[in-house]
């Protein structure tokens, strides 16, 4: 056992900060600190990141992937979320560049593949329906043969950055009458397409994220379907369980914590700051206790598929104490922010507190989306448990 | 021992929740908010007719001599509606302050109005370094020949840019953390040198930032003691606390059955969700955590009515409960309705929102666990 980086990961890693040290200006820090991000700011670090070759470290190095260990991922993503860089918008990168190059025929990873690398062109997820939420295979928005076109109707829900993007993957059900499962197929679908509606959804967070699709007789050329019919359920699995890196957000959680240690130092209670307050310190350190074990059992979770195993029954609770710790961190800091994290006027208090309760207030989902910690633990119950 | 509603206590919580019910859903609240002042001045008239404005003054001071169980009734109604009109600032806070320390003319000047409706006062007691702290005043009064002259800032003041008159507390005396030397001033809203700024809070309510530079008053808005306010605000904070405490409450119940219905309609896999035992049992424990909170909360009430000396213990035992668990019951209603949770559609994220407030307002989760502390030893 031995917890000391190799001396190439320690040259990676320099390597890896020098560049973010160079190209990570203080705009996009200060767009990160100041909560939402607008999408020119996010696609020029993205475009940063594909010049210099480092947009789809988890790719194949056939289709612009890095090539990089884990253990290199694992930095990298670390270094990047530790000096503050904005988060990429996972939808094409992590989500359906993955299928595409997985699944997709040659000419559909000719057609998207670049444009997603280079930022070109927003992706939004079409999953989630009204009906279809934790029980994604209920979804029935219908896609009908007609020649070479499908014709969608339906209403897709939660649909984030729906407004921004200009394609749409989307789960339609292609058979009714076969098994739930079974009659699931993978469309691409262009968003300029007449008979598509976006509604916004006014969420509690007072940002605008979500939103609902409505597909009215919707044209889809056949060539925009992933692999075969009625196997999209197969593909939507898969991409479920690719992106497992980086789920823990102990970086992200880190810098919360910091951020918070200056807040506090800042904040005044009972006449001294409130970093030096006892209850204060106390429950600060209990989420640090919890941050700590966090990153450890994301280590060994690494360690052992660079081993080349598979993750462990150790990644599975990755995710649940992940969210559940950035929302303690959350709370925490509103509650540190005083009366000010509940201010919505321009220029009352001290500027940091709007952010902080915005990101709180959002934060509320991370235990809903991307599978609930309830379903999380439904599985790791069968899965791990085998209960 | 009887923890039943009197005749006359019944009325009451059966008008209130009835308006609720009736003319005050969540839409309508919507609106209530983006109006002028963040309230429906209709809706304010209506509950002077109904009575309501006067609930907690004295016959003599032209009310009914309510007391925390009215008190109590009337708020665990408003929260549940979520109800934005200035009750808790104009009538408990700066009435029951009045009602308190005020002299014969003071009283007859003000209160009526605030009884019928025409008045709004609000207390400008926080400061931007108090936090929980209302003997914490940099704000000063200087006296002179003609009265006083205040200034200094004052922080949250609760629904400020509606009101007609401030209550500021200024110091006369002694430095920033003393608790002597701090005085109470009945001041109007348009006196020159008051900047105020009017913003929304994210609960839908509103509250102001005033900033007071050579305001002059005369000797006669002094209200109460020279220098000796320190008492009297913190009584009428542990009143206020009690008051925002039971909306709370209110709040707390509207979660969970809320959620409870939410679950028995949404179905996944074919089943409703309440079918799922993972819920059922943190439903359980959201009921749980309503129930403890009430019975605080009754046990506030019952020491005030009976003049204990333990009033403030129980106070910080209510506050502190409250803000652990209200929010805790607010979070878990969040995750069970999902992404529904999420939106300003459903009032549950608005119930968190308050609760949030109501946990900074006189005292947090924190503040009173080491008050209870302190006043248990
Ligand atoms: C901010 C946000 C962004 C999103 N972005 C997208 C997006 O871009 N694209 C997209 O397709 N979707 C998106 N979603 C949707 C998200 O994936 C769903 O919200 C999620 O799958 C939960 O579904 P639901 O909201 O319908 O809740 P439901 O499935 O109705 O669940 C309600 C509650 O029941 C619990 N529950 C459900 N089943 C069980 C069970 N078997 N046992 C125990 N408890 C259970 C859940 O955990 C939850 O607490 C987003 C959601 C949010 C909140």
């Amino acid at each position: 056992m031995d917890i000391q980086l190799t001396p190439n990961d320690v040259a990676f890693r320099d390597e890896v900060r020098a560049f973010l040290k160079e190209k990570l200006s203080d705009r996009f820090k200060r767009a990160v600190v100041g909560g939402y991000i607008d999408k020119d700011t996010i696609v020029q670090w993205q475009k940063i990141l594909y010049e210099k070759g480092w947009i789809a470290p988890s790719w194949p190095t056939q289709y612009g992937g890095t090539g990089w260990s884990i253990t290199q991922k694992f930095i990298f993503e670390n270094e990047c979320a530790e000096a503050g860089a904005p988060t990429l918008v996972p939808f094409g990168l992590k989500m359906v560049g993955p299928v595409i190059y997985t699944f997709g025929n040659e000419e559909q990873k000719a057609r998207f593949l670049p444009d997603i690398l280079q930022s070109n062109v927003w992706w939004c997820q079409g999953y989630s329906e009204p009906g279809a939420g934790s029980d994604l295979a209920a979804l029935q928005t219908r896609a009908e043969r007609d020649g070479d076109d499908y014709i969608v109707n339906g209403q897709k829900i939660w649909t984030t950055y729906a407004q921004h993007s200009d394609w749409i993957f989307c789960l339609v059900r292609t058979d009714g009458n076969a098994k739930k499962q079974e009659g699931i197929s993978f469309l691409l679908i262009d968003m300029n397409t007449p008979g598509i509606e976006v509604r916004k959804i006014d969420s509690i967070d007072n940002q605008h994220s979500l939103n609902e699709v409505f597909f009215d007789n919707v044209k889809v050329p056949v060539a925009n379907r992933i692999g075969e019919e009625n196997k999209g359920w197969t593909y939507a699995k898969y991409l479920l369980t690719h992106e497992r890196t980086a789920i823990a957000g102990v970086p992200q959680s880190k810098r919360a914590i910091e951020r918070l240690k200056q807040i506090a130092a800042q904040e005044i209670s009972a006449g001294k700051p409130l970093i030096e307050d006892e209850m204060f310190c106390a429950k600060l350190a209990r989420i640090e206790v919890d941050l700590m074990a966090l990153e450890y059992t994301e280590l060994r979770a690494i360690a052992s598929v660079a081993d080349g195993g598979a993750p462990g029954p150790e990644s599975s609770i990755l995710k649940i104490r992940g969210t559940e710790i950035q929302q303690a961190v959350a709370e925490l800091s509103v509650e540190a922010c005083g009366y000010y994290a509940h201010a919505l006027g321009q220029g009352v208090g001290n500027d940091y507190a709007a952010p902080i309760s915005t990101k709180y207030l959002y934060g509320r989902a991370a235990t809903i989306y991307g599978g609930s910690n309830e379903v999380q633990k439904n599985i790791i119950a069968k899965m791990v448990l085998g209960l | 021992m009887n923890f039943n509603y009197s005749e006359e206590q019944t009325l009451l919580k059966d008008s209130v929740s009835r308006f609720i019910q009736n003319d005050y859903d969540y839409e309508t609240r919507k609106k209530h908010c983006a109006m002028d002042g963040g309230f429906d001045a209709a809706t304010w008239q209506t509950f002077a007719e109904l009575g309501w404005l006067c609930v907690p003054f004295s016959e003599e001071d032209g009310g009914i001599g309510g007391g925390a169980v009215e008190t109590m009734i009337m708020m665990e109604e408003f929260g549940k509606g979520l109800v934005v009109e200035p009750y808790v600032s104009t009538v408990l806070i700066a009435g029951g302050l009045l009602a308190k320390v005020g002299n014969a003319e003071q009283k007859s000047e003000i209160l009526a109005g605030i009884i019928d409706g025409s008045r709004k006062l609000a207390l400008a007691a926080v400061e931007p370094q108090s936090r929980f702290d209302l003997f914490d005043v940099q704000t000063t009064a200087t006296s002179s020949a003609e009265g006083y002259q205040l200034n200094g800032a004052k922080a949250m003041v609760l629904h400020g840019g509606s009101a007609d008159t401030f209550i500021v507390s200024a110091r006369a005396a002694g430095d920033s953390r003393d608790r002597e030397g701090v005085s109470l001033f009945l001041v109007p809203a348009d006196s020159d040198g008051i900047e105020r700024q009017d913003f929304p809070t994210l609960d839908g309510h509103r509250a102001a930032e005033l900033t007071l530079s050579n305001v002059k008053v005369p000797a006669a808005a002094l209200l109460g003691m020279d220098g000796a306010a320190v008492p009297a605000l913190e009584s009428i904070a542990d009143e206020a606390a009690v008051a925002l405490a039971a909306e709370a409450v209110g709040m707390m119940e509207k979660l969970y059955r809320e959620t409870v219905e939410y679950s028995q309609n949404r179905k996944q896999f074919g089943v409703p969700i309440s079918a799922f035992q993972a819920l059922q049992h943190r439903m359980v424990d959201m009921f749980t955590m309503h129930e403890e909170c009430k019975s605080l909360l009754l046990r506030a009430v019952m020491s005030h009515k009976a003049g204990d000396a333990d009033f403030s213990k129980n106070v910080s035992a209510l506050k502190y409960a409250v803000a652990v668990k209200g929010q805790k019951v607010a979070h878990e209603a969040i995750q069970i309705f999902g992404g529904m949770g999420m939106t300003d559609e459903m009032s549950v994220g608005m119930y968190l929102k308050r609760i949030n407030v109501i946990n900074t307002l006189f005292g947090n989760g924190d503040y009173h666990l080491k008050r209870f502390i302190s006043l248990s030893v």
